[in-house]
């Protein structure tokens, strides 16, 4: 069955924000980016994406027909989305383990896992 | 049937059909040779008929391939065992702990929803519902139905004795019958997996620690284990529980349960040797890094005599919501003969205690310092 793992960042560093990005040691940076390439190169990972920063984000809302256009994300910026991809696999273990592969998971980020549905 | 199945309702049904019909037939025809198998193919087949007739039928056509074994073929022998799959799967830390611990009960229990709905004081309908949500997600999010690979183990063996250790000790604070349900549990996981020295570990916990239970209580309040009534011990399931520790302790067990049955053991020593207590604590403290280990650790140290280190420990610990930390430091202070302090610390004790028995206990305690 395919999975969608969903990355939240929370306060985990990317290159984005080269302040707190900085405070990694050029191995440590190494390492995320290994460990990315690594998991894109699983297989059963397809189709994913890295989303470009929650700053960005536009959230649109219709009421009584009117198109409300906010700036920002729907949750808070911390809680964000900030990349996904689909994980074709036989159970959730495998994808519990992929998922505890990611850096974010791992540095102050949290990876959800989601059922996608087969029709 | 279950994992035949992959369907926790389907097989539940097809189990009660297959009965059914036994109880209809067999006292015309005939127990069979095998009762077991007899039930196990009325309910494979039955639960076969069902998926045809289903409209989903396409979905799971698989299923279809498994050839239909007669009686003549399923024998004993060739049904697998698959409570310890179905362990891991009620255990599965994707699943809500409240969840695991009423899974458990019912599909390894055998417990029926209103019995666990009410030992653990929640509606039938809150109980019902939060086990229909737990199998929809077993199925919707393909939690697997098998044992764990070797690198996986041991995080989720220790995620399915916490789960019968929970279930134990609801029924220690007074619900006997979840204890023996906890029991009877942790006998099946130490038949299933033998060569696990935790799960004997866990065995060995369980029966010690209940074999005291009748003379745990008198007139409705905590009775210490110094002041328990000894001719109220079982002391046959003591000596199970010493059975079972050493059986973990000859497959080479140091984990938390293998400890915390030592530990259990040794109390029910007379005399406790009361260094080797405290030093098994220390050690369980160093492997659990649990406050209050080191907080019984500080008991077992008051009583080989140095209470003035058993309080320092107690008042350097940070458990401030735990009653059992403010009934310990009562009762040292009091020994110290600081009895304005111990009355305030019985107060503060007495604010945070939930059970009954436990709180008559303690103002029993504070009412003997007088003031």
């Amino acid at each position: 069955m395919r999975y969608m793992l969903l990355i939240h960042q929370g306060t985990a560093p990317t290159p984005r924000s080269p302040e707190e990005w900085g405070r990694l040691s050029e191995d440590e940076q190494r390492a995320v980016y290994a460990a990315y390439k690594a998991i894109g190169e699983t297989p059963g990972v397809s189709s994913g994406l890295q989303l470009a920063p929650a700053e960005t984000a536009t959230t649109v809302r219709v009421e009584d027909g009117k198109t409300l256009t906010t700036d920002g994300p729907f949750v808070a910026i911390k809680e964000a989305l900030g990349g996904y991809l689909v994980f074709d696999a036989d159970d959730i273990d495998a994808a519990i383990e992929l998922a505890s592969r990611i850096p974010a998971a791992g540095m102050g980020g949290a990876v959800e896992v989601r059922p996608v549905v087969e029709r | 049937m279950i994992g035949f199945l992959g369907d926790f309702d389907l097989a539940e049904e097809a189990a009660q059909e297959a009965f059914a019909v036994a109880a209809e037939r067999w006292p015309s025809d005939g127990t069979p040779s095998n009762p077991r198998a007899w039930l196990v193919t009325a309910a494979r087949n039955r639960a076969i008929d069902r998926i045809r007739r289903d409209r989903t039928l396409a979905a799971k056509t698989p299923l279809l391939e498994v050839p239909e074994a007669g009686e003549d073929v399923v024998d004993e022998t060739t049904i697998p065992d698959e409570r310890l799959e179905l362990v891991f799967t009620c255990c599965h830390p994707a699943l809500a702990l409240d969840a695991q611990v009423a899974l458990t009960l019912r599909t390894l229990g055998g417990l029926g929803t209103e019995e666990i709905a009410r030992a653990f004081l929640v509606p039938e309908a809150t109980m019902a519902k939060r086990l229909v949500r737990a199998k929809a997600k077993i199925k919707a999010a393909g939690i697997p139905f098998r044992v764990p690979p070797a690198h996986l183990l041991p995080d989720r063996l220790a995620a399915v004795l916490a789960v019968v250790y929970l279930i134990f000790n609801e029924g220690y604070g007074g619900r006997g019958d979840l204890a023996a349900e906890a029991i009877r549990l942790g006998r099946a996981l130490a038949e299933l997996m033998p060569d696990e020295p935790e799960v004997h570990g866990l065995l060995a916990l369980m029966l010690v620690n209940d074999a005291r239970r009748d003379a745990r209580f008198a007139d409705g309040a905590m009775v210490l284990l110094r002041d328990q009534d000894r001719s109220l011990w079982d002391l046959e399931q003591i000596a199970h529980g010493r059975s079972a520790h050493d059986r973990a302790s000859a497959l080479g067990g140091r984990g938390p349960y293998v400890l915390q049955a030592a530990l259990a053991i040794l109390h029910v020593e007379e005399p406790p040797d009361w260094p080797r207590i405290a030093a098994s604590y220390g050690e369980l403290a160093r492997l659990t890094g649990s406050p209050v280990v080191e907080l019984n650790q500080a008991v077992a140290i008051a009583e080989t005599g140095d209470v003035e280190s058993a309080l320092a420990v107690v008042e350097r610990l940070d458990l401030e919501h735990y009653h059992y930390l403010h009934a310990t430091r009562a009762e040292l202070l009091r020994r110290l003969d600081r009895l304005q302090d111990a009355r305030a610390a019985y107060d503060r004790a007495l604010e945070l205690v939930h059970s009954d028995a436990e709180r008559r206990f303690l103002e029993r305690r504070r009412a003997e310092l007088g003031g």
